[in-house]
C-alpha cells in the first residue's frame, strides 16, 4: 500500500504494484475545436481543442479551459470532424496577381484625372 | 513545469535520415530556416515527429504529475487567499497538460496512448516530481523556483518550428507569470518572517536544490544528434546554457534574501580572460543520482505513477457510461 507524506492519499489504500486494463481508443472521446470570443463585437478566435463526449460537455470543457483566465463573451464548440480546411501543400493557390492594386482604393486616382480636364479646359 | 526532454544517452541515433525523400527534407528546412512554422498536415522527417512527441508528451506528463506535490497542499496553504491562489495555480498546470496533450496528438499519438504510456512508466515526466513537498515552504520553493526553470525552457521553445507547440506555450508562458510572482511571494513573506518561517524556507531550499540543479538534465553530449534537433528548432537551447541562465537570474534573488545556496563552490565567474568569464561556476550535479530516480528509484515514484494510476481507474465508468460508440476520433487541427 501507499504511504503518502499525505493522509488522504494514504487513507485510499492504493497497492503500490498492479496494472490496470489499457485505455482503449475513445476512451477521451473526441475532440472539439474551441472558439473564444473575448468581448461583444470581437471576432471569435481558434483557441485549441478540447476532448469530450457530446457538445455541452465540450462546452463545460471550453469554459474551464479558455476561459477560467480573462474576460470572456462567448465561446463556440465544433466538431473537429465537422471542419473542412484547405490544404497546406495548395498553399500557392492563395497566389493570383502579384499586382493586385485594381483591388484598393490607392489604385484609382481620381484627383489627376479631373485637375487634367480642369486645365485642360480652362487653357 | 518542465525541465527539457530526457533523451537516452545509450540511445543511438546513427539512421536518422535514412530513407528520407532528399527534395522534401530539403524543402522542409528551408522552411524552418525561413523562420516559418511547421504544421501538423505538412511532410516531416521520421525522427523530427518521434522527437517532438517525446518532447511533447514528457512536458505534458509533467504538467500533470506536478499538479500532484502542489496540489496536496492545496487545504493545508495558510489562509483562504493562499488556498484560492494554489487552486489556480493547480488548475493552471492541469490546463497546461491539456494544452500539450493536444499538442502532441496532432503529431498521431492518441491521449488515450500517452496516458498508458505514463501509468505503466514507459514515459518520462520531470525528475523534480518524484521528490515530496514536506512542507508549506517546499511548495512554495516549486512554486517559484521550479517554475522559473520550467519558464526558462518554456520561453526558449514557444521559439521553436512546430506551430501547435508553439501556441500552446504562448498561452502557457502567459499564465506562468502569476505562478512565479506568486511563488517569489510566498518565498519573501517566509523569508522576511519569524526566524521558524526563515528556518522553514533555508531548509526547504536546500532539499530542492539538488533536483533544482537536475532540472534541466546533463550537459547535452555535442552529437550530430543534438546539432539535427537544433537546425530543426525542436531544441532551442542547450542544457547548460539554459542552467547558466537560471542561475545567472535567480541565484542572485535568492542570495538578496538572505538566503543560502548549499554548494560552497556556487560563484559567478567574473575573470574576463577565463573562457567561462561571466558564468557561474557549481559543484557537478550528482548525476548518478539523476539517473536513478529518472528510472524509477526515486523517493516518491511509485507513489505519483499509483496516484495517476487510481484516478484514471476510478473515473473509467464515468468515461465510458459518456462514450458513444459511433464516433469516430479524427487528429485535432492545430
Ligand atoms: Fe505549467
Ligand atoms: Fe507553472
Amino acid at each position: 500500500m501507499i504511504k503518502s507524506l499525505d493522509p488522504r492519499i494514504t487513507r485510499e489504500n492504493i497497492e503500490e504494484n498492479y496494472t490496470i486494463a489499457p485505455l482503449v481508443p475513445m476512451d477521451n472521446w473526441e475532440t472539439y475545436e474551441a472558439f473564444h470570443q473575448k468581448k461583444r463585437g470581437d471576432q471569435h478566435m481558434h483557441v485549441g481543442i478540447v476532448h469530450a463526449p457530446n457538445p455541452e460537455m465540450a462546452l463545460l470543457f471550453a469554459k474551464d479551459q479558455y476561459g477560467r483566465r480573462g474576460v470572456t463573451a462567448n465561446i463556440w464548440v465544433v466538431k473537429t470532424s465537422q471542419v473542412f480546411c484547405t490544404e497546406y501543400e495548395d498553399q500557392d493557390m492563395f497566389e493570383t496577381t502579384p499586382e493586385k492594386v485594381y483591388r484598393e482604393a490607392g489604385g484609382y486616382k481620381v484627383m489627376d484625372k479631373i485637375n487634367k480636364y480642369k486645365k485642360e479646359k480652362n487653357a | 513545469m518542465y525541465g527539457n526532454a530526457y533523451i537516452d544517452p545509450n540511445e543511438k541515433p546513427k539512421s536518422i535520415l535514412d530513407g528520407e525523400d532528399p527534395i522534401k527534407l530539403a524543402e522542409f528546412e528551408a522552411r524552418i530556416a525561413r523562420g516559418e512554422k511547421i504544421e501538423p498536415k505538412d511532410w516531416m522527417p521520421r525522427e523530427y515527429r518521434k522527437q517532438l512527441i517525446r518532447m511533447i508528451e514528457q512536458h505534458a506528463h509533467s504538467e500533470i504529475i506536478g499538479a500532484l506535490p502542489e496540489g496536496t497542499w492545496i487545504t493545508r496553504a495558510p489562509g483562504f487567499k493562499r488556498k484560492m491562489a494554489l487552486m489556480a495555480k493547480v488548475q493552471d498546470e492541469v490546463g497546461h497538460a491539456q494544452l500539450l496533450y493536444s499538442a502532441a496528438e496532432t503529431l498521431g499519438k492518441s491521449r488515450e496512448e500517452m496516458t498508458n504510456d505514463l501509468i505503466t512508466g514507459k514515459s518520462k515526466y520531470s525528475n523534480v516530481f518524484n521528490y515530496p513537498a514536506y512542507t508549506w515552504a517546499d511548495a512554495c520553493i516549486i512554486a517559484w523556483l521550479i517554475d522559473a526553470g520550467a519558464i526558462i525552457n518554456q520561453v526558449a521553445n514557444a521559439k521553436g518550428s512546430y506551430g501547435p507547440y508553439c501556441r500552446a506555450l504562448d498561452r502557457i508562458c502567459t499564465e506562468e507569470s502569476f505562478h512565479l510572482k506568486y511563488g517569489h511571494d510566498n518565498v519573501v513573506t517566509l523569508a522576511t518572517g519569524t526566524p521558524i518561517q526563515r528556518k522553514m524556507v533555508q531548509e526547504a531550499l536546500n532539499r530542492w536544490w539538488p533536483p533544482i540543479m537536475h532540472f534541466f538534465g546533463p550537459s547535452d553530449k555535442i552529437s550530430n544528434h543534438t546539432e539535427i534537433l537544433m537546425r530543426w528548432k525542436v531544441k532551442m537551447a542547450t542544457n547548460d546554457d539554459m542552467r547558466q541562465q537560471f542561475l545567472n537570474m535567480y541565484v542572485p534573488k535568492i542570495w538578496d534574501l538572505g538566503l543560502t545556496v548549499p554548494d560552497a563552490n556556487l560563484k559567478k565567474n567574473e575573470d574576463p580572460d577565463n573562457k567561462s568569464g561571466g558564468k557561474w561556476d557549481y559543484t557537478e550535479p550528482d548525476w548518478d543520482e539523476f539517473k536513478r530516480v529518472i528510472n524509477g528509484d526515486g523517493p516518491c515514484n511509485a507513489e505519483r505513477l499509483a496516484v495517476r494510476r487510481m484516478a484514471e481507474e476510478r473515473g473509467r465508468w464515468v468515461r465510458e457510461a459518456l462514450m458513444n460508440k459511433n464516433e469516430k476520433y479524427v487528429l485535432p487541427l492545430a
